[in-house]
């Protein structure tokens, strides 16, 4: 395929895992960069197929988006919607500190 | 009298009807199954007594003459759908402790017309996997066992991602369930299981409110013990939903009016990629019957072409990941099910998913982020949109020269827990002939076909046009007919 592909190395990996905010241990970085480096390079066949021309498929509906009027429909129970946090407070979902 | 758990979907509704039975007695009944079917590990949650005070509302219903079209129907839910107040797992650890505070509309669909909910059943993470093993709850077990002794001692998945869902109806436990399909998780259970799976067109279920995975091609469907409760099933799931953009807003067809048995004329499409090398001559041999059977009610076999099948496995585990990196982002232990400190925010995000996902959801999603990150977006995840815009053209053309499409729906039957776990790509492999038609958004029934050789249950794929759910159903009525009676499976004898 094109030459912007890389092989998956340990800190590849770590860094994949942070974007997907994943903890992965030290220990199991090589392992996992072994494992997806397969499923990579057997993707890689897709290279065969010639989609010149062809538009990329982002849907399989036969039909363009609705659209609706621009009102509210629904809403008006916090309750409801913090009801599984595992911290609320005052109908607010509740994090670690972020500001210094 | 006769045993309650063993009738079909339409036959326990004429029984309710008649007033041989009361829906609390089939309910007691099944309730009793559940409990007796714990080794098999199916259900995640179950819930006798919403069961049983759905079935004395049920009776209400009957004796006033109002029952709906599924009224006292005891099924499972598979635990993708997310239901007021009870447990919603997606066999995640992540999810733990999550209720709901709101119905799904398949699960609202069937509650309107009556049905009863015996609990919520167990499948692989996220509906992540082919073999219903990948679950936090463990895996389930197929009430099927091989023919051979030994072999009767090994045990055997019922396939996946509905493997609940499978083990269930097929174990006589569950009258009929609810299954999602993203890449054959419906077709390929049912399949392993001697059960008929239903995959529909994509946005004729609404999504609302199940748990989403791969949202291009996640689609609920029914699975059952016969042709006619799909239809049933699926009549009662199917619909509009405002609340879901990609549902389709067209009529829905009488699906039990589909079941006339006339398929004169019908062509049949037998795509000659679906003979991947490798196949078991049990499998062909499956495959050839089907063609025969069909030709006998005067259907016309058609050989077709459907050249970019091999690439599809590939395409989809590009597709499929990018989506799920996506939609599984929500889980981040703020507003639902786990959540694990850490030193500071971006920690305790990162220490919650690496604990609440598992090994292969978490192999997902480090894909599907790699296939969307800067630099690789258009060598990989444009690179399969547009692979995948190819095999549907595939479809697409040849439905020019058929009705139908005849495959098989996996290439092996059940194998035992612990086979195919060396690498991914092996598991990835049971969804080679399901995967494409996924990729389309095109419809897709499982439908028994009688024992393998080695005792356990195959099942026949039929495809067909976009929202022709009808024409599937048809001949898949034929199919079962010619197929004749199923045998139990060994657990329930």
């Amino acid at each position: 395929m094109s030459q912007d592909k890389a092989t998956l190395d340990a800190k590849t990996v770590a860094k994949i895992a942070h974007l997907a905010r994943i903890k992965v241990p030290e220990e199991e970085q090589a392992h996992l960069a072994d494992e997806l480096n397969k499923l990579l390079g057997w993707v890689e066949q897709l290279g065969e197929v010639d989609t010149n021309g062809v538009e990329p498929m982002t849907s399989v509906a036969a039909q363009t988006l609705r659209r609706r009027p621009d009102q509210v429909t629904d809403g008006g129970y916090p309750d409801a919607v913090v009801l599984n946090a595992t911290d609320a407070a005052e109908h607010f979902f509740s994090v670690p500190k972020v500001v210094e | 009298m006769t045993n309650l758990t063993h009738l079909s979907m339409s036959d326990a509704l004429d029984g309710l009807k008649k007033k041989e039975f009361t829906a609390v007695e089939l309910t007691e009944a099944y309730v009793k199954a559940v409990e007796a079917a714990r080794p098999l590990n199916a259900f995640i949650t179950e819930t006798p007594e919403i069961a049983l005070e759905q079935a004395k509302a049920s009776d209400a219903r009957y004796a006033a003459g109002t029952n709906g079209p599924m009224d006292g129907m005891p099924l499972g839910i598979k635990d993708l759908f997310c239901t007021k107040g009870v447990l919603t797992t997606a066999a995640s650890h992540i999810l733990d402790g999550f209720k709901p505070a709101y119905e799904s509309s398949i699960t609202a669909n069937l509650f309107r017309d009556g049905a009863v909910m015996l609990g919520k059943l167990n499948l692989d993470e996220f509906a992540m996997g082919s073999a219903n093993i990948t679950s936090y709850y463990g895996p389930v077990l197929n009430p099927w066992t091989g023919k051979d002794p030994a072999a009767a001692e090994r045990k055997l998945v019922p396939g996946g991602s509905s493997g609940g869902s499978a083990a269930s109806v097929s174990g006589r436990f569950a009258i009929a369930a609810t299954g999602t399909d993203t890449g054959g998780s419906i077709r390929q259970p049912a399949s392993f299981t001697g059960i008929v799976g239903l995959k529909p067109t994509y946005g004729r279920c609404s999504r609302w409110g199940t748990i989403a995975f791969a949202s291009s091609l996640d689609q609920a469907g029914p699975m059952t013990r016969t042709v006619r409760d799909a239809a049933i099933m699926l009549q009662s799931m199917a619909g509009f939903d405002p609340k879901d953009s990609t549902s389709v807003d067209m009529p829905v067809p009488d699906f039990q009016a589909a079941l006339t048995g006339d398929i004169r004329g019908l062509r049949v499409g037998i795509p000659k990629e679906y003979r991947v090398e490798g196949m078991p001559a049990e499998i062909e041999r499956v495959w050839q019957q089907g063609i025969e059977w069909l030709k006998e009610a005067g259907a016309v076999p058609v050989e077709i072409s459907l050249p970019h099948t091999k690439y599809a496995l590939a395409t989809y585990y590009v597709v499929a990941p990018a989506e799920c990196s996506s939609n599984l982002a929500r889980y981040d232990g703020v507003r639902f099910g786990l959540r694990v400190e850490g030193k500071d925010l971006q920690g305790m995000y990162e220490n919650t998913r690496g604990e609440g996902f598992g090994k292969e959801v978490r192999r997902r999603i480090m894909i599907g982020t790699y296939v969307l990150s800067a630099g690789y977006y258009d060598a990989y995840y444009l690179k399969a949109q547009k692979v995948r815009a190819r095999i549907a053209e595939d479809f697409a053309k040849a439905y020019e020269q058929c009705d139908v499409i005849l495959t098989p729906t996996a290439p092996s039957t059940a194998f035992a827990i612990g086979e195919k776990q060396d690498d991914p790509i092996s598991m990835y492999l049971n969804d080679v002939f399901t995967v494409p038609a996924s990729l389309a958004g095109l419809p897709g029934m499982s439908v028994p076909a009688g024992l393998a050789a080695d005792g356990l249950p195959l099942g026949l794929q039929i495809l067909g046009r976009p929202f022709d759910e009808v024409t599937l159903l048809r001949v898949a009525g034929v199919m079962e007919q010619a197929a004749g009676a199923q045998p139990l499976p060994p657990f329930c004898r």
